[in-house]
């Protein structure tokens, strides 16, 4: 058996790769939006799609969101699975009235008979030096619409295998891209891409005895940095990764907790209304006799999300997440 | 050559070798919407046609009463009327081939009903027992849409996906004049005209968004007149003129079969019941302009063709009032009966695969429902 060279690549180069492969397998995957064609998109990872599959199947539309997603639904209700690219976190929100008045709700508006299967990629986030409108944390608005799949990779190879199942579910799948993870590099076969990871598990990404930080997308390399950081104040930090914000993963994050016996939620989105405050009331009615203190919560504040030289005082960071940690109660362990 | 590929090039070029794309006056509509009945196009209409365009109005005027009376009863939730412009709903429906989509909004049940849609499923979302009742794909009859436009991308995108598969489907979608305010009309019409999807808009100027009237919806010339903005005809029509309204829209759909491109037919109509059962029209209009749109109603101006032409007898009016009568009997009866209901179907249809959370939630309530039977069964 010979060794297969494993060379380092991009989560971009990961993301590109899913959607050629899903074109590829399946001739009724259609990618449409605003510059993907000719363009490569953006951040080009729709680079070379147009080319080899035709302009019929990688499309670049008129530049108007709900028009995108709401023609994507049509595609869809006669057979296609559109994958639609929002350029940026901020510019999907014309498109959200398509999104909550009909892809979210389709399936159940007509008990079952016209499910949408369509994958809306939005790349998200910050700490790319964006001007405003390019940055925002928006997961909490799609993870409050029932009837959408809510999933983030934070590693290339789940950046492939999370996008390929995305494509394949017969559910409406939010694929939220951390654009400042898009160059981030990693050991990844390209020649052998891995498998399709099921939506709604997350994973423990660091064992650790201590306390649990549980994270997801742009987040999860600062905590596994915090993580580093925290054996020389004598903590051994376990980090999950969400991978899936909906489904949940009430399972894998509890074992954690009830392991460890404190928990710290990081995410960049605001503190208030966001992701953290429902998982920690959820970690919190299930976990309540294995807590040795409260739930945390390490978010971006609660603000519009600030110019550029600015944002690193917003995002949460490896101190930040420290603080927290001590703040975790040590004291009756002495 | 690929469909997108058929749009044909375009670059900018500075002045003065700047030409306009396409030539604009092919695209207007005519000055006045265009008639048929009583006058002399009338003579090419055939008559088998008109017959059965009057058998359906008649029909969809005894729909509109029933469902109304059914609301009154407590039998609907609410019902938005299209008394008075049974002729663009009929219409609509009757211009459709079988393998064609209808893309109603929530006043447009009879039109769903005339594509074969039964009744009680068309009511089923006025009813409340579930939001859609019928299987889209049985007629290929889109949901009903409730926000306003919403759903009109969907026919484009519809309509655009079975030209890329090579299929012969057209997509008509049903709009009103206040929905052509809203954002989803444009971009609907703007996506339907560049990928040149064969799609047919038909907008029902009725004079009224609930309560605000045309003149503070829109200073265009005419709600057609929008179509050249987007590089598409816009036709102008008598909506009250059932003979008008389908061979316009009969137009519309074949050049859009053909490979034409999408056409906006803009259908003068009126709503002569208020806009729903709770609504109250005498705050904003008054009984005489009901009272002229009387005089012009598509069932009288096609029943007068009808019979001036000898193509209608008294037996005629009277087999055709039976039908509806029948109809609205057999619709009266199943509707009074009460619908049934399962909590359960409420965590089914979320996603494919109920989330863990919502099978807890499912638990949740059927233990509820346990300790609820347990309850009444225990009282004497």
């Amino acid at each position: 058996m010979t060794a297969v060279a494993v060379k380092p690549a991009t989560m971009a180069q990961a993301l590109t790769r899913a959607l050629r492969d899903a074109m590829t397998d399946d001739p009724s995957v259609h990618v449409m939006g605003e510059d993907v064609g000719t363009l490569g998109g953006v951040f080009r990872i729709t680079d070379g799609l147009a080319k080899e599959f035709g302009e019929d199947r990688c499309t670049d539309t008129p530049l108007a969101e709900a028009g995108i997603l709401g023609t994507a639904v049509g595609m869809a209700m006669y057979g296609l699975r559109p994958v639609v690219e929002m350029q940026f976190d901020a510019f999907a929100y014309p498109a959200f009235e398509q999104l909550v008045s009909h892809v979210a709700k389709m399936r159940n508006r007509t008990r079952g008979r016209m499910p949408l299967p369509l994958t809306i990629r939005i790349p998200y986030g910050g700490g790319i030096g964006g001007v405003e409108h390019h940055s925002d944390a928006s997961e909490a608005y799609y993870m409050a619409t029932p009837g959408l799949h809510v999933v983030t990779p934070a590693t290339v190879a789940d950046a492939y295998g999370l996008l390929r199942a995305s494509i394949a579910s017969d559910d409406p799948v939010v694929f939220l891209e951390p654009k400042r993870l898009y160059w981030s590099k990693d050991t990844w076969n390209p020649e052998q891409p891995t498998a399709v990871e099921p939506i709604g598990r997350a994973v423990v990404r660091r064992s650790g005895r201590s306390a649990t930080l549980i994270t997801y997308g742009p987040s999860l390399p600062v905590c596994m940095e915090a993580a580093e950081a925290a054996q020389a104040e004598g903590w051994d930090l376990e980090v999950v990764d969400l991978r899936s914000l909906v489904p949940f993963d009430d399972e894998t994050v509890c074992a954690s907790v009830r392991r460890t016996g404190r928990a710290v939620v990081v995410h960049e989105s605001g503190g208030f209304g966001g992701p953290g405050g429902e998982i920690a009331a959820r970690v919190t009615e299930r976990c309540f006799h294995h807590l040795e203190a409260p739930v945390l919560r390490v978010a971006g504040f609660d603000l519009p999300y600030p110019p550029p030289m600015l944002e690193r005082h917003h995002l949460p960071g490896v101190d930040r997440i420290l603080d927290a940690v001590g703040r975790l109660q040590w004291e009756a362990e002495s | 050559m690929t469909v997108m590929e058929q749009r044909g090039a375009y670059r900018p070029t500075p002045p003065p070798a700047w030409q306009p794309r396409t030539d604009p006056a092919p695209l207007l509509p005519d000055a006045e919407p265009y008639r048929v009945l009583g006058t002399q196009a009338a003579a090419k209409a055939d008559p088998d046609l008109l017959r059965r365009l009057y058998a359906e109005l008649v029909k969809g005027r005894r729909y509109n009463a029933q469902a109304t009376a059914l609301t009154k009863q407590g039998r609907l939730a609410v019902y938005p009327s299209s008394t008075g412009q049974e002729a663009c709903e009929v219409a609509a429906a009757l211009v459709l081939q079988e393998q064609d989509w209808l893309f109603p909004s929530y006043r447009d049940t009879l039109a769903v009903v005339a594509r074969g849609v039964d009744p009680v499923e068309a009511l089923t979302l006025l009813r409340g027992d579930w939001h859609t009742g019928y299987d889209p794909y049985e007629h290929r009859v889109a949901p009903l849409s409730t926000p306003l436009a919403t759903q009109l991308p969907h026919a484009v995108g519809l309509a655009h996906a079975a030209r890329l598969k090579g299929d012969d489907v057209v997509a008509l979608a049903m709009v009103g004049d206040g929905g052509t305010s809203e954002g989803d009309f444009h971009e609907a019409l703007n996506f339907a005209a560049v990928w040149q999807a064969p799609v047919v808009f038909l907008v029902q100027n009725n004079g009224f968004a609930i309560s605000v009237p045309l003149a503070k919806q829109t200073a265009a010339p005419s709600l057609a007149h929008k179509a050249v903005g987007y590089g598409m005809p816009g036709r102008l029509v008598d909506g009250n003129d059932a003979a008008a309204v389908h061979e316009v829209l009969a137009d519309a759909v074949r050049r859009a079969r053909a490979g034409g491109g999408p056409t906006l037919v803009e259908a003068i109509t009126y709503r002569v019941d208020a806009h729903t059962n709770a609504d109250d029209a005498t705050r904003y209009r008054g009984d005489s302009e009901v009272e002229t749109w009387r005089a012009h109603d598509p069932i009288a101006l096609l029943e007068r063709e009808l019979t001036g032409r000898g193509l209608l007898d008294e037996a005629g009016v009277e087999s055709a009032r039976q039908h509806a009568e029948t109809m609205a009997a057999g619709l009266r009866a199943r509707m009074n009966q009460d619908a049934e209901l399962d909590p359960m179907d409420l965590f089914t249809h979320v996603y494919a695969e109920p989330t863990p959370q919502l099978l807890e939630q499912r638990e949740q309530l059927r233990a509820e429902l346990a300790a609820e039977a347990e309850s009444e069964g225990a009282r004497p």
